[in-house]
């Protein structure tokens, strides 16, 4: 579906079964926030296509791991690698491409309220409208190619019906979905999540979870995401990361996530947000059946 | 009321920690003020005495007020829709000026410290002098007559709603944006879809507000040759046309009232 110019675009719905993302390379990166490490040392690898969900307490440097993997912020000491671009060395339009290649997901959508919610899967079209008229697409016009891809990413998601509503008449779940058809959209080879279901209740969580892990499956998409639920990442991802005051101090797979594990990485005892998730079926609100 | 509840409130307390006393802080305020209103009141000759005792030239300004000539109307009706144009291109120029300046003078969009400084003293200037000033200027430039006064309207009113707007773009709410930038896409792009969608209903609404202020300003600029309904207006009072001036200002009210109307219900349904 990645296509030169976004005019001649032909709508295909993915349906990419090998992994199209590249390998994803930290070495020993640290960000320093005002004298503290709210990234510390961090070297790892993350392989094509792998679900990777990253744990840990609030504060513990999920959401800044996730922003220097945007390059939303810029680390301070080490390198992070997509590929063999080295992330430090972009800016101003090799930046844009970058980001276009990066999707994000949030806990509060980050959908423009007020557009339609065809609109705002057609914003995941802009980095692909090379030899459209700027003017055009700035005034919202879009060449019918790239409606027909947006309209087909929100039939994926199951949200054609409301392509004409505005983006704020619909519940959490439902937007959620739409910034997933945007994702679809923009033709991502990464998909980064902060916190995505965070603010959503068990029955919309769950089915945003699995919507993303199933396009990302098809689409041989590599996710990495930032999860408060325990329960969802045991249950979508293939991979772990928990974070501890900015430091690794867990990478396995789901199956390894043994309680010891769990308490190395939110410490004893957890309380707040952070117990969630931790005794699957002791609170009937947050447990996922 | 629950145990649960009761337990609570008969649950032993310590004594709240004290509070400094402000009644020294209210009494000082309080002097302060009335120093200062004392002050201005000696400096602006405030003496109201003599309102009363002047009264009866009251009545007689009165009368004329009271008993309008409608000899005229034809030439002042005609007037004031002269002063409604003159405020309808002088806000449009104004939301024209407005765009460019509110974008480079918002905090979070505008490229550089340096581009948001200079801006931000642009919109002061322009506020800062009054339209009235504009309007003197503008008819040495270009002669008297209506064109003077819509290019003072506009330009005065373009550095108030270039202020609004840029505030109002330092309020948005800034995951939309990111969430468009995170696409990758272009900074004309992000503001075209993060942004303009965010603070379009809010600056319209300012235009209709600032449309209806302009009519009243437009209804006045006339005084120093800005065209409109003010020259009438100026011209009647000064020379003791009291009946004519009444018809006047009894146009200008009816003109401010019925674009109030119009204008408030556009922006209720449309906005």
């Amino acid at each position: 579906m990645r296509t030169a110019s976004g005019a001649a675009s032909t709508p295909q719905p993915p349906s990419h079964s090998e992994a199209i993302s590249p390998v994803v390379t930290l070495d020993r990166v640290s960000k320093i926030f005002s004298g503290r490490r709210a990234l510390d040392r961090l070297s790892l690898t993350i392989e094509p296509g792998e679900f990777v969900a990253v744990i840990g307490r609030s504060g513990a440097g999920k959401t800044t791991f996730l922003r220097c993997l945007t390059r939303a912020l810029t680390v301070t000491e080490g390198a992070i690698r997509f590929g063999q671009q080295d992330l430090a060395a972009l800016v101003g339009r090799a930046l844009r491409d970058h980001r276009a290649q990066v999707g994000m997901i949030y806990q509060q959508f980050n959908l423009v309220k007020r557009l339609r919610v065809i609109d705002n899967v057609l914003v995941g079209r802009l980095p692909h409208l090379r030899g459209w008229p700027r003017w055009a697409s700035l005034g919202g016009w879009f060449p019918e190619p790239q409606r027909s891809v947006a309209a087909r990413c929100l039939e994926h998601v199951g949200l054609l019906d409301r392509a004409w509503q505005r983006t704020d008449s619909l519940s959490g779940g439902e937007q959620q979905r739409v910034a997933i058809a945007k994702l679809l959209a923009q033709e991502p080879r990464i998909i980064l999540g902060d916190e995505p279901v965070a603010s959503l209740d068990v029955v919309n969580g769950a089915m945003v979870m699995e919507t993303l892990r199933r396009v990302a499956s098809e689409a041989g998409v590599t996710v990495v995401t930032t999860l408060h639920h325990v329960d969802y990442a045991r249950r979508y991802a293939d991979r772990i990361i928990g974070f501890r005051q900015g430091r690794l101090v867990f990478d396995g797979k789901s199956v390894d996530l043994t309680p010891v594990a769990i308490a190395s990485i939110f410490g004893e005892p957890p309380s707040g947000d952070d117990r969630r998730g931790l005794e699957p079926g002791a609170h009937p609100e947050w447990a996922v059946s | 009321m629950s145990e649960a509840f009761a337990a609570i409130h008969r649950g032993a307390v310590g004594s709240l920690p004290a509070r400094r006393s402000e009644v020294g802080r209210s009494l000082l305020t309080t002097v302060a003020l009335a120093l200062v209103l004392g002050w201005a009141a000696r400096v602006i000759e405030l003496r109201p005495l003599e309102l009363v005792r002047d009264i009866g030239n009251v009545a007689v300004f009165l009368r004329g007020y009271l008993n309008p000539s409608f000899t005229h109307i034809g030439e002042y009706a005609w007037q004031c829709v002269v002063t409604i144009c003159i405020a309808l291109w002088g806000t449009l120029l104004a939301a024209f000026i407005s765009v460019p300046l509110g974008l480079l003078g918002a905090r979070n969009l505008s490229p550089h410290p340096a581009v948001y400084f200079v801006t931000r003293r642009i919109m002061d200037v322009l506020r800062a002098v009054n339209e009235f000033v504009f309007a003197l200027m503008f008819v040495t430039a270009v002669g008297l007559g209506p064109f003077a006064g819509m290019l003072a309207l506009g330009i005065h009113t373009g550095g108030v709603l270039a202020k609004l707007l840029s505030e109002t773009i330092e309020s948005i709410e800034p995951g939309q944006v990111e969430g468009v930038a995170a696409t990758g896409a272009g900074r004309l792009h992000v503001i075209a879809f993060g942004v303009v969608p965010q603070v379009l209903p809010n600056f319209l609404s300012y235009v209709m507000l600032r449309f209806e202020s302009d009519i009243r300003s437009a209804s006045v600029i006339g005084m120093v040759g800005g065209g409109g309904i003010g020259f009438y207006l100026w011209d009647t009072i000064r020379s003791f046309k009291d009946r004519e001036a009444a018809t006047v200002i009894l146009l200008i009210v009816l003109m401010v009232m019925l674009t109030d109307v119009i204008s408030s219900r556009v922006r209720r349904t449309a906005i």
